[in-house]
C-alpha cells in the first residue's frame, strides 16, 4: 500500500489550492486560504524548476551510460554529451542572456527543428496516401473528404463566392463547422480533465509513490 | 457574477466528486461493469500480452505537458497508464520504458514505476533509467524518443499525453519498426495527425477512458460513468441555451 500520510498531505494541499480558485478575493474572512494557496503554488514552481534540473541530469546520465556501454555503444549519444557540456559551459560563462550565445543556439536549433517539420510534412503526405490501407470504413472516407473540403474552404479560393447570394451564407456555415466540431471534442476533453483531476483529489490516482 | 461563477464551479466539483464515489459503490456497479468495446484498446491489451510473452519492450510516452499547466490531465492519464502497463508486464524480461518531454513528468514517471514495482513486492526490478526525459523542447523530445523506438526492441508504443503535431513522426517511426502504436493526445491538431499516421488512435475523451479499459481500478470505471452523465448535462444545457436564444430570452 502507498504511504497514507503522503496521500493525505497531497489531497489536503490539492483541496486548499482548488478552494482558493473558488474564493473571491473580496471575501476577507477566507483571505488566509488565498495566502496559503499562493505560498503552496510558489513552492510548486520552485519544485518544478528543481524537477526540470533533475530531468536534464537524468537525460545526460542516460546518454553517458549509452555512450560508454560495452555492447553497442551509441555514437549519437557522444554528440549529445559533447554539445550538452559545451552548451552548459558557455551558458554558465556567458550567461543565457548573451546575444552571441543566443545567436549560436538559435542558429543550430531553428534549422534542425525546421527540417524535422519538413520531414513531418512529407510523412503526413505519405500517411494521407496510405490512409485507406490503414483504416477501413465510413469514418476514413469522411475524414479524407473533410480534410480536402475544409482545406479548400479555408484556403480562400472560394472567397469570391462569398458575394453570391445564398452561397455566401452556406460557405460561412461550412467555415464555422470545423470550429463547432473542435469545440465538441474540447468539451469532451474538458469533462475528462475534470474527472482525472477529481481522481487525484480523491486519492484514487496517485502520480507519486510517497 | 464572480460569486455565481465561484458557486457553480464549487458545486460542479462537489457534485461530481460525490457522484464518482456513488458510482464506485458495489451496489451501483452491478450489471454496469461492461465497457463499450473500443477496438484500439482491445488491440492494446492484446499487444501488451504479446510483448510480455515474446520478451519485447513496451514504451509509454507521456507527452510534454508540465504537471503545472492546464493540459496536465492528459499527463495524469499517461502516468496512470504507465503504472498499469508496469503492473501488467511485471513478468516480462524487458521492463517498460517511459519517455516524457518535461522534467517534472520524467521525475513522476520514475516515481510511478517505482511505486508499481514496490506495490508488487519486486522493488529490485525498478530502474530509474526507465523513466527518461527525452528532450526539453517539443522537437528535441521527439528526436530523443526515436532511438528508444528504434534500438530497444520495442514492440508496442503507447503515446498518451499532450503532444504537438510533431508526434506524427513518432507514430511513423513506430510503424517503420513494425511495432504496434496506440497514440492519443488532448490537442486537436495532434488528434488529426494521429488519425492519419498512427495504427490506432483515440479521439476526444476516449483518451481519459484508457486507464479504465486497462482495468486500473473501480474508480476509473466510475469516472467514465460520471463523464457520460456530465456529457448529457452539457448536451441538455447547450440545447436549452439554443432554445432560449431562439426565443430571444437572455438570462445573463
Amino acid at each position: 500500500m502507498r504511504a497514507p500520510v503522503w496521500t493525505a498531505v497531497a489531497i489536503s494541499i490539492g483541496l486548499i489550492v482548488l478552494l482558493g480558485y473558488f474564493i473571491p478575493p473580496e471575501l476577507a474572512q477566507f483571505g488566509f486560504i488565498l495566502t496559503i494557496r499562493s505560498i503552496l503554488v510558489g513552492w510548486a514552481v520552485i519544485l518544478a524548476g528543481v524537477a526540470a534540473l533533475v530531468g536534464v541530469l537524468n537525460l545526460f546520465l542516460v546518454h553517458v551510460a549509452r555512450m560508454t556501454a560495452k555492447r553497442n555503444p551509441d555514437r549519437y549519444s557522444i554528440l549529445l554529451v559533447v554539445f550538452f557540456i559545451l552548451s552548459l559551459g558557455f551558458g554558465l560563462y556567458l550567461t543565457p542572456a548573451d546575444p552571441n550565445y543566443q545567436k549560436v543556439v538559435t542558429a543550430i536549433q531553428v534549422p534542425v527543428e525546421a527540417s524535422l517539420m519538413g520531414i513531418l510534412a512529407v510523412t503526413l503526405t505519405f500517411a494521407s496516401f496510405r490512409l485507406f490501407q490503414r483504416r477501413k470504413g465510413l469514418m476514413a472516407v469522411v475524414f479524407a473528404i473533410s480534410a480536402v473540403f475544409f482545406l479548400l474552404v479555408g484556403s480562400g479560393l472560394l472567397a469570391p463566392l462569398q458575394e453570391v447570394p445564398g452561397i455566401g451564407g452556406i460557405l460561412g456555415f461550412f467555415q464555422r463547422l470545423p470550429v463547432a466540431g473542435g469545440r465538441g471534442i474540447l468539451l469532451g476533453i474538458a469533462l475528462g480533465s475534470l474527472t482525472a483531476g477529481l481522481r487525484v483529489l480523491l486519492g484514487a490516482d496517485r502520480p507519486y509513490s510517497g | 457574477m464572480i460569486w455565481l461563477e465561484s458557486f457553480i464551479g464549487l458545486a460542479l466539483v462537489v457534485i461530481s466528486a460525490g457522484l464518482m464515489l456513488v458510482f464506485a459503490l458495489p451496489r451501483f456497479r452491478q450489471g454496469r461493469s461492461t465497457l463499450r468495446p473500443i477496438t484500439a484498446l482491445q488491440r492494446l491489451r492484446r499487444a501488451i500480452g504479446l510483448a510480455v510473452e515474446d520478451g519485447t519492450r513496451l514504451h509509454v510516452s507521456i507527452g510534454k505537458s508540465s504537471i503545472f499547466s492546464a493540459t496536465n490531465a492528459s499527463a495524469l492519464v499517461g502516468l496512470s497508464t504507465l503504472e498499469r502497463v508496469a503492473q501488467l508486464s511485471l513478468v516480462s524480461d524487458r521492463p517498460p520504458v517511459a519517455t516524457s518531454g518535461d522534467g517534472t513528468l520524467s521525475v513522476l514517471s520514475q516515481d510511478t514505476l517505482r511505486a508499481a514495482y514496490r506495490i508488487a513486492n519486486v522493488p529490485e526490478q525498478y530502474d530509474p533509467d526507465r523513466g527518461r526525459l527525452a528532450g526539453a523542447t517539443p522537437f528535441s523530445y521527439i528526436a530523443g524518443t526515436f532511438p528508444i523506438i528504434r534500438d530497444e526492441r520495442v514492440s508496442t508504443n503507447i503515446l498518451v499525453g499532450n503532444f504537438g503535431p510533431e508526434v506524427g513522426l513518432l507514430a511513423d517511426a513506430s510503424d517503420q519498426e513494425n511495432a504496434f502504436t496506440l497514440a492519443t493526445s488532448d490537442a486537436l491538431a495532434s488528434q488529426a495527425v494521429l488519425y492519419a499516421v498512427a495504427e490506432e488512435t483515440l479521439i476526444g475523451e476516449e483518451l481519459f477512458a484508457l486507464p479504465a479499459y486497462l482495468q486500473t481500478g473501480v474508480i476509473h470505471q466510475a469516472s467514465l460513468r460520471l463523464q457520460d452523465v456530465l456529457r448529457w448535462v452539457v448536451v441538455g444545457l447547450i440545447l436549452l441555451a439554443a432554445l432560449l436564444a431562439f426565443l430571444g430570452v437572455t438570462l445573463l
